[in-house]
């Protein structure tokens, strides 16, 4: 993988992230939660801008020409950002496994050689910290809460679990990922899924489901619509 | 379990050596969840190094029917206010 698709492997799961949760504002369960989710997107896109932008000089090209201009087989994201939000339950196991991943990649690309990367990475990882607690709070007190927030709640473990192999297919190890996650399905009293069945990928290379294109429409239409439009 | 989640009221420290003020209150399934509530509606612009978390139904509250026999002994007493010497420059919390 070169530097630049590593780059925008980072970036695009940030962008693509942030544009899911995004999706919840005003239609949260409650309003402190709506609060608390578009927070957590607002981190992901200031994350993705600074990586993007980052990415996008050696290609000669801004980040808006990279959020707005490419097409679904030019992002390099990982499957489970571009999955549909479901319920809550899903929406949180997809934040808990995410920043289960974030956090090591970020504490680590802090201390690299990179120097750039590794102040974008400082900012972040503290971000992601507060991300993974978050789904982490809401992930005990669903899964160890009535029969239906449990049954709910595994139910998008065990849905969003195959994704979670592109995760740590790269520079996070499953170990490391696995250190962060189990413990919260413990106390949340999940079943944590075994490894070893299907295991999904192709996002780093450009192979995503249908379901990103869908995210990106919405995303480019202004923009492909009103080339270089301002607020 | 009822439907609605129980009211918080929330104290902020805007920074050290002063005190938790009321900034407001919020709905929260528990304390764990209405401190990380109060961070995202209440310090996200930097407002406070601390935060408290209170049940609204643990605080008692004076009654505005009472609010004359509470506060208006207070009114003639000049001596009770510091206002008999100068505030030295540079003190900005007294």
């Amino acid at each position: 993988m070169s530097d630049v698709d590593r780059l925008l492997g980072f970036g695009d799961d940030a962008l693509i992230a942030a544009q899911r949760l995004a999706e919840w504002h005003a239609s949260s369960p409650e309003m402190e939660e709506d609060v608390a989710l578009a927070n957590i997107a607002l981190d992901q896109l200031g994350a993705a801008r600074l990586l993007l932008t980052y990415a996008g000089e050696s290609l000669g090209k801004d980040e808006d020409a990279l959020a707005y201009l490419r097409d679904d087989r030019e992002f390099r994201n990982c499957l489970l950002v571009e999955l549909p939000n479901g319920d809550f339950a899903v929406t949180m196991a997809k934040l808990l496994f995410l920043s289960a991943y974030q956090l090591p990649l970020y504490t680590a690309l802090a201390a690299g050689p990179d120097e750039r990367l590794a102040a974008i990475a400082a900012k972040a990882r503290k971000e992601s910290a507060y991300h993974f607690d978050h789904s982490s709070q809401w992930t005990i007190r669903l899964g160890d809460g009535t029969e239906e927030s449990h049954r709910r709640m595994q139910d998008a473990v065990d849905d969003i679990w195959p994704y979670t192999h592109e995760l740590t297919a790269g520079e996070v190890s499953r170990s490391d990922w696995l250190t962060l996650v189990e413990p919260v399905l413990a106390e949340a009293t999940l079943v944590r899924p075994g490894d070893g069945g299907w295991a999904p990928d192709g996002g780093r290379s450009g192979v995503h489901t249908e379901h990103l294109s869908y995210l990106l429409a919405e995303m480019q239409v202004l923009h492909r619509a009103h080339p270089g439009a301002k607020w | 379990m009822s439907s609605e989640w129980p009211l918080w009221e929330v104290f902020v420290r805007p920074r050290r050596g002063l005190s938790h003020g009321h900034v407001g209150s919020l709905r929260a399934p528990d304390a764990p969840m209405a401190l990380r509530n109060a961070r995202d509606l209440y310090t996200r612009r930097q407002e406070g190094v601390s935060i408290w978390v209170v049940p609204a139904t643990a605080i008692t509250a004076s009654s505005p029917d009472e609010k004359d026999a509470f506060f208006d002994p207070a009114a003639d007493k000049v001596y009770r206010h510091p206002t008999f010497y100068e505030v030295p420059d540079g003190v900005q919390h007294l």
